[in-house]
């Protein structure tokens, strides 16, 4: 591969940094043996520092030379001069040395591509973002990575970004692990990520969704959280700021949203699993999603994924009241839920959050539907409380497998009614 | 007296059944075999004046070892009104028969009456989910048992469930009940708060499960 060979052509060992730069290869066709004889000669002149690449052998035959930046002028003109042909091959060798010297780091994070990835284990924080990055790496096209803001210990919080191009398309937004303890969510993230960059260009449902939205699907929602639930607490639910005038740490972020903020539903009890918070977006991890989505300007769905009751919910948690859609979001609960119970009998109920869980207030979803977001759901995914948040690895793959269909329902649907 | 139809979904329905079936396991569980609520097929709620208020349910069970394995039952569940201190009244009846467990039962208490050490054991199922297949009546015995504690301690605006085993020791005894000293987790699911509770549980296969003495146990109790 040429590239490689741009490498192992140049100095054996070190290399500076500023070795090489706007140094060029000339690539020079001698078209008779006299001019053979020149280029020799010119390659025997010490001081312009001609690096042969490629020797000149017989006429016809290009001979490559990488001529010093200061020397690249004196060369060209003895060329032209004399009537040898030459192109430019690399017009800056530097450059090219950095694009390799990027890639083989990369690469040599990224053993295996990320459909290797052992989708039916839970992960690590570290290896989780690894992963993403191997994703992008594999889907160029499709996916990329954002990085939205910093959690309350300055951990990044990515998003991922599918899109086949546009500018500012309808978009979707996913989000899973906000609770840190809900282990099967952040490892289904994971599974449908991956499940929506292979299925991309083979499986005509999801080409279709992906040519005319973009996902922006945020897998781990409260890394403070998760590096807490595998170093401390199996159980941590909150984030890990820490609460003025209390040794209590952590805010719910699912109470934190600026919909019925400090209603019945939540606590003002910093010590408390739904504590608030001081004020509506106090987290960093709930604010960064704000702003994107506020910025972002053209979102039209949100899904949340918590674990676990088995339930699709949607607007509102904070009030009893139906949501003016509530008609349109029930009847699309009740299809997703079929889908779902179709791929293993697993059973779903779905409703409002108010009447199918409990009255909880700063919701995620109830904020987005009240800023434009009609199309906001929650899941609660398996399983109904024999295992709880501990729910074994073996079945993760099956619960990512059963929820697909569900969620590829909501988004065909929001695809068929844009508004 | 007004009786109103709920939906089977609907909160309140869900948290008298897991009530009732979370009573059902204390009566009917033990190390070899346990219940868990599949699903509510039909829920009513009766109030009644100055009494409280009366949840009449059709929902369905499952063998936690065999979850194809399942039950009808039909449960009433009254909450009282006002006195916090007082457990729901539970009336519950099981469709046909259920499993027998006897052999089971009787393996593991042969095992355990057996053993030169006490058993002693941390984090069932630990953080993975897994459970070594010798803590699988380890934990049988402690759905059963905590049944009891969830029972005792639900209200119309409670949902108990086990989330975990943090520690369980066995205490020798002399005569030929099993012993066990467990501290859990209960994930109550409205506050979402995580309680560490400790309950001494006594079995016998021919006695069933007794919850001797329980108690909640302070944060700080799981350092």
């Amino acid at each position: 591969m040429k590239v490689f060979l741009v490498f192992t052509a140049l100095v054996v060992g070190t290399f500076s940094e500023q070795l090489f730069v706007g140094d060029q290869v000339l690539r020079v066709v001698a078209s008779n043996e006299e001019q053979i004889a020149l280029l020799r000669e010119l390659g025997e002149q010490v001081d312009l520092q001609i690096d042969f690449w490629r020797d000149p052998t017989k006429p016809g035959r290009p001979a490559d030379l990488r001529v010093p930046f200061p020397r690249l002028q004196a060369v060209k003109v003895f060329l032209e001069s004399n009537g040898i042909s030459y192109s430019i091959m690399i017009e800056d060798v530097q450059q090219l040395l950095d694009e390799e010297k990027r890639t083989m780091m990369l690469s040599r994070r990224m053993e295996r591509s990320a459909s290797k990835f052992d989708f039916a284990s839970y992960h690590t924080l570290e290896e989780i973002y690894d992963w993403m990055d191997t994703l992008v790496a594999d889907h160029p096209n499709l996916v990329s990575k954002i990085q939205i803001g910093e959690s309350y210990e300055k951990r990044p919080l990515y998003v991922l970004k599918f899109s086949t191009g546009g500018s500012n398309r309808p978009a979707v937004w996913l989000d899973t692990g906000i609770h840190s303890r809900e282990w099967v969510t952040q490892a289904t993230g994971v599974w449908t990520a991956n499940k929506f960059a292979e299925d991309y260009g083979h499986d005509p449902t999801v080409t279709s969704l992906l040519d005319t939205v973009d996902i922006f699907f945020e897998i781990v929602t409260n890394p403070d959280g998760y590096a807490f639930t595998h170093s401390s607490n199996r159980l941590w639910r909150k984030t890990r700021s820490i609460n003025t005038g209390s040794s209590c740490i952590g805010v719910d972020p699912n109470r934190n949203w600026d919909a019925g903020f400090g209603d019945a539903g939540s606590s003002s009890n910093p010590c408390s699993e739904t504590y608030h918070g001081p004020y509506a977006h106090s987290e960093s991890e709930v604010k960064s999603i704000v702003d994107f989505i506020q910025s972002h300007g053209n979102v039209k769905a949100l899904i949340s994924i918590h674990s676990y009751s088995q339930m699709l919910m949607f607007p509102y948690g904070y009030k009893r009241t139906p949501a003016p859609d509530h008609e349109e979001l029930n009847e699309l609960a009740k299809k997703a839920v079929s889908d779902l119970a179709a791929v293993y009998g697993t059973e779903y109920t779905y409703g409002s959050i108010a009447d199918t869980i409990y009255l909880a207030a700063g919701t995620t979803v109830d904020w987005a539907y009240e800023n434009g977001v009609k199309y906001s759901y929650t899941f609660e995914l398996r399983d109904t409380g024999r295992y709880g948040f501990l729910l074994p690895s073996s079945q993760i793959i099956p619960t990512a497998t059963e929820t697909w269909p569900a969620l590829l329902d909501i988004l065909v649907h929001v695809q068929q009614h844009l508004y | 007296r007004a009786m109103a139809e709920l939906p089977p979904s609907h909160s309140s329905a869900s948290r008298a059944a897991a009530l009732a079936a979370a009573y059902i396991s204390h009566r009917h569980g033990s190390p070899g075999h346990g219940l868990a609520l599949r699903d509510v097929r039909r829920a009513r709620r009766e109030d009644i004046d100055g009494i409280g208020h009366k949840y009449h349910l059709e929902f369905v069970l499952e063998d936690i070892f065999e979850r194809d394995s399942t039950v009808n039952c039909t449960a009433e569940v009254l909450y009282h009104l006002g006195n916090k201190n007082s457990a729901p009244d539970v009336q519950f009846t099981i469709e046909g028969e259920l499993k027998n467990t006897d052999e089971a039962d009787n393996v593991f208490y042969n095992r355990i009456k057996s053993l030169k050490k006490e058993l002693e054991a941390e984090n069932i199922p630990d953080s993975y989910g897994n459970v070594p297949p010798e803590m699988q009546p380890i934990r049988a015995l402690a759905w059963a048992a905590s049944g009891y504690v969830i029972w005792q301690n639900s209200a119309e605006d409670t949902k108990y469930q086990l989330a975990q085993i943090k520690r369980v020791k066995q205490v020798k005894r002399t005569d030929e009940y099993l012993e066990f000293d467990y501290v859990i987790l209960l994930h109550e699911n409205v506050s979402q708060e995580i309680i560490p509770w400790q309950m001494t549980v006594l079995w016998h296969p021919q006695h069933g499960v007794a919850v001797t003495q329980n108690g909640r146990l302070p944060e700080h109790a799981l350092d």
